[in-house]
């Protein structure tokens, strides 16, 4: 049986998180390639709907990682990300997600090798939890499609 | 139907040697919507450019995707190409195949299809891109110095010659800062009042500058070009425009027994008081905690004294607005606090004194007018041990770095002790003699050779005092590490050099980053030294980090030019990629349903209040809207709106969903 080979997407923040993921690769730190990156200014511009329209089109596991506290570009993005997050979580165990499926984290843009640890941990976890389908089995996920795309 | 021009560069091998780079336009050209597709060994070189200008005006294109190197890096360079080949910069896009691909994945087919994947989702996104128009806002061509010592003076002194006006903010009654307390400077043993006192006149005099002492700021609102500072003058309980500095009250003033802050304690001032003789502003404050009249109700003695009649016991604290269109911040160092070293009977032993209390001593204006006498008796200390790195690199006690400047001043002040007292014998305890810099070496060798310094390798466990003398114990370490015991009539400790209390609010307040230390951190170690990572504030002098004059100027001047280059230009331009509220034909006007929930998360009260009338003038809605010049593109607010009301340039919902679809199903 080939090996389960999980899709990973990881919303970052510009200022920390993608230089130290740049960084990871002038350094030339060798990582999974399982896991890409969507560009945003800062973790606070991250809310539910981005993360659900992942699992909904079939991301089998989310990084969201940005500045460390007090570290922020715009002084208290990362702050809202992290409130966010702790709501988030307890919704996730109501739905019956594992919330393991979701990685929070802090990556400054001189960690390179903490950015390479963290896609290599996520994408040993997610392997372990196994492919995510309850979203995708729904069936929602083609509806919300067309609505994405005629929306706004 | 869009027609997307999408690049793939080779960047030499960089990328090549891990991704099919061929393939990857190949498959690229087949991708709904793109109209034409090449790859090239560089594409951010000349040619490289003009083949990405000539494709877009041959095909017409109205969209562009790059994959190379990281945005971070290369992306103004492919907007400005677009620009100049009539293409709207925004419609212009990179996927970052090489930070994020080629370096960090083998050569595989599936690397070659990570570049693939990461291509269609940047297709996807430019579909979604909007034209924009780059920002302009206007400058305030106001410097704002916050901290007078050495650093802002040469800041501030900088700037307002270039002809920008400066406004200089200085926590204490007087500014110069550390220097100001220094007897004579490494490496040449000058007379530091004589180099500052001019410099600090200079400033109080320049027709550019506008001088707060015994001043604080209280919040920075704004952004690079246009700050808005609230400054809070505490109140000095004085008339300065009557004042003319005479100084009798601080003569009659009954209050003569306040340990002297300026003189480190080794000394006593008035209640009403001048810091010290060569002051800039030369006006006293009244230190109201320790003031007669405020703890008891009565004395007044300075207003009956007064002749100008300047005295004014119920003044009360002032707020000024500022604006200015950049800031520097040069508030310094402090020097580790005496608890810190219970094993050296710092704060215990009378005679055991930090390196600050020392240059008081040697100062010819200090406490013994130049005169080396310890504390305890006023005797000549015959033997003197100058404890080096006093904190300073000891992972115990959580200050790991080296404070730089200590090896330097106590080689100067075991000079000036040999100078001062011939027949004394100064011994140093040190780990390193760390003496980089001009002149910096020969000087410490003078210290050793011609004035006769001990140096002792090794660390000092523990001092105590014993029959009037203070027993040093340490080891040597080049001796085999021996046990040496010195009985010493004085010690001086090279405490180290931390981060001021209070850094940390101030960095929050001014809204800069700090490093573990709490020293404010650069926006980049080798080639952003001098500037924060929030555009218009700029670092100088030794709130980075412990640094000896020469640094903290040389650091100071460099601020003071990046403050001139912003201030050279009539308009700013920033980027477009701001949030904005959508606006539809009335009767909707807006999904905005005026919770303002955008409002109480956005950190540079951005959000306005927009007042919707009806023809009668009643205000039928409120609802949100965008300040173009204070939003800076975070999107918080975007993330929390529950009517999906405002969105943002650049990152839209719609941008990031495309992306996702794209990055999801191949
Ligand atoms: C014992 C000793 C001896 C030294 N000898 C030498 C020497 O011989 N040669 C040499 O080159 N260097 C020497 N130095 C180093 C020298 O003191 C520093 O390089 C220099 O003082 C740094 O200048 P600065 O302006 O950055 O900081 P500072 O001198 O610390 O000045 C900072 C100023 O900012 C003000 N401030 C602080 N916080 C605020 C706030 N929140 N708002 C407004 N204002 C604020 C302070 O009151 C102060 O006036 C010595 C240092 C020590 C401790
Ligand atoms: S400068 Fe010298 S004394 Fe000061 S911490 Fe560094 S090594 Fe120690």
């Amino acid at each position: 049986m080939q090996e389960f080979e999980p899709k990973i997407v990881a919303f970052v923040c510009n200022w920390c998180t993608y230089a130290g993921a740049d960084l990871t690769g002038t350094s030339r730190i060798k990582y999974s390639a399982n896991v890409k990156i969507i560009r945003f200014p800062c973790t606070g511009r991250i809310d539910f709907m981005i993360l659900m329209k992942a699992f909904e089109n079939g991301a089998d596991g989310i990084i969201v990682s940005g500045c460390h506290p007090n570290d922020c570009h715009y002084s208290t993005g990362n702050f809202h990300a992290r409130r966010r997050w702790i709501v988030l979580r307890n919704l996730l165990n109501f739905a019956g997600i594992e919330t393991d499926r979701i990685q929070f984290s802090w990556v400054s843009a001189a960690e390179g090798f903490k950015w390479a640890d963290v896609v290599n941990n996520t994408v040993a976890a997610i392997k372990e939890i196994g492919p995510y389908e309850n979203y995708r089995k729904i069936a929602v996920s083609t509806l919300f499609n067309e609505e994405g795309a005629s929306n706004e | 139907m869009s027609r997307i021009g999408v690049f793939v560069c080779h960047c030499g091998e960089n990328i090549s040697a891990t991704v099919d780079c061929e393939k990857v336009a190949r498959i690229s050209g087949e991708l709904k919507g793109v109209e034409f597709s090449a790859d090239y060994k560089y594409m951010c070189s000349d040619p490289g450019q003009t083949m990405l200008k000539d494709a877009i005006r041959e095909h017409k294109l109205d969209g562009v995707v790059v994959a190379a190197c990281s945005p971070r890096m290369h992306e103004p360079t492919f907007r400005n190409a677009c620009a100049e080949a009539g293409l709207n910069p925004y419609l212009c896009e990179m996927s970052n195949i090489r930070e994020h691909c080629s370096w960090v994945h083998p050569k595989s087919d599936l690397t070659t299809d990570k570049a693939e994947s990461l291509v269609r989702v940047m297709v996807e996104k430019v579909k979604k891109n909007k034209a924009l128009n780059s920002i302009k806002v206007p400058v305030t061509r106001t410097a704002l110095v916050i901290g007078g010592g050495v650093a802002g003076i040469q800041a501030a002194l900088d700037i307002a010659n270039c002809g920008h006006k400066v406004v200089m903010v200085e926590k204490l009654p007087s500014i110069g800062g550390h220097m100001s307390q220094l007897s004579e400077t490494f490496p040449t043993l000058d007379c530091s009042q004589c180099i500052l006192t001019p410099r600090m006149v200079e400033v109080a005099q320049h027709p550019n500058i506008t001088l707060y002492t015994y001043a604080e700021v209280e919040s920075v609102d704004g952004f690079i070009g246009n700050f808005k500072v609230k400054v809070r003058k505490k109140s000095k309980s004085l008339d300065e425009h009557l004042c003319t500095g005479c100084g009798l009250c601080t003569t009659k003033c009954p209050q003569k027994k306040i340990p002297n802050e300026f003189e480190r304690g080794l000394g006593f001032r008035p209640a009403i008081y001048v810091p010290f003789p060569q002051a800039v502003p030369n006006k006293p404050v009244i230190d109201r905690e320790n003031c007669t009249y405020y703890i008891k109700g009565k004395c007044k003695v300075c207003e009956i004294v007064c002749p100008t009649k300047a005295i004014r016991f119920d003044q009360e604290d002032e707020i000024v607005e500022v604006d200015c269109g950049a800031i520097v911040l040069a508030t310094g160092f402090d020097v580790l606090k005496p608890d810190f070293f219970p094993e050296y009977g710092y704060g215990k032993y009378k005679d055991v004194i930090d390196g600050l209390q020392f240059e008081r001593l040697a100062s010819a204006s200090g406490p013994t007018q130049g005169m080396i006498r310890r504390p305890s008796d006023g005797e000549i200390p015959k033997k003197i041990v100058f404890v080096a790195c006093a904190g300073s690199r000891d992972p115990a006690k959580g200050i790991e770095y080296c404070s730089k400047i200590c090896c330097m001043y106590t080689a100067k002040h075991a000079m000036l002790y040999k100078h001062k007292v011939h027949d004394g014998t100064p011994y140093v305890f040190y780990m390193d003699i760390r003496a980089g810099g001009k002149n910096y070496e020969e000087f410490v060798r003078r210290a050793i050779v011609e004035d006769e310094t001990h140096y002792v390798r090794g660390r000092v466990s523990t001092i105590y005092e014993k029959n009037g003398k203070l027993i040093v114990k340490g080891v040597d370490t080049l001796m085999g590490a021996q046990p040496v015991e010195i009985e010493a009539d004085m010690v001086v400790l090279a405490t180290a050099g931390v981060a001021n209390k209070g850094s940390e609010e101030l960095a929050q307040t001014v809204h800069v980053s700090y490093d573990a230390h709490k020293f404010f951190a650069e926006a980049h170690p080798k080639l952003k030294p001098v500037e924060t990572n929030t555009a218009g504030i700029f670092l100088a002098g030794a709130c980075q980090a412990p640094k000896d004059i020469p640094e903290s100027v040389a650091a100071a001047s460099g601020a003071a030019v990046k403050v001139a280059a912003l201030f050279s230009n009539d308009l700013l331009t920033r980027e477009p990629l701001i949030a904005v509220v959508n606006r539809q034909a009335p009767p909707v006007y807006s999904s905005c349903v005026g919770c303002f929930l955008c409002q109480s998360v956005c950190p540079y009260q951005a959000i306005e209040r927009e007042e919707i009338k009806n023809r009668n003038g009643e205000v039928i809605r409120t609802l949100a809207k965008v300040n173009e010049g204070l939003c800076q593109g975070c999107g918080t607010c975007v993330a929390l709106c529950r009517t999906k009301a405002i969105d943002i340039y650049g990152y839209s919902n719609q941008q990031v969903y495309s992306e996702i679809m794209a990055l999801l199903n191949d």
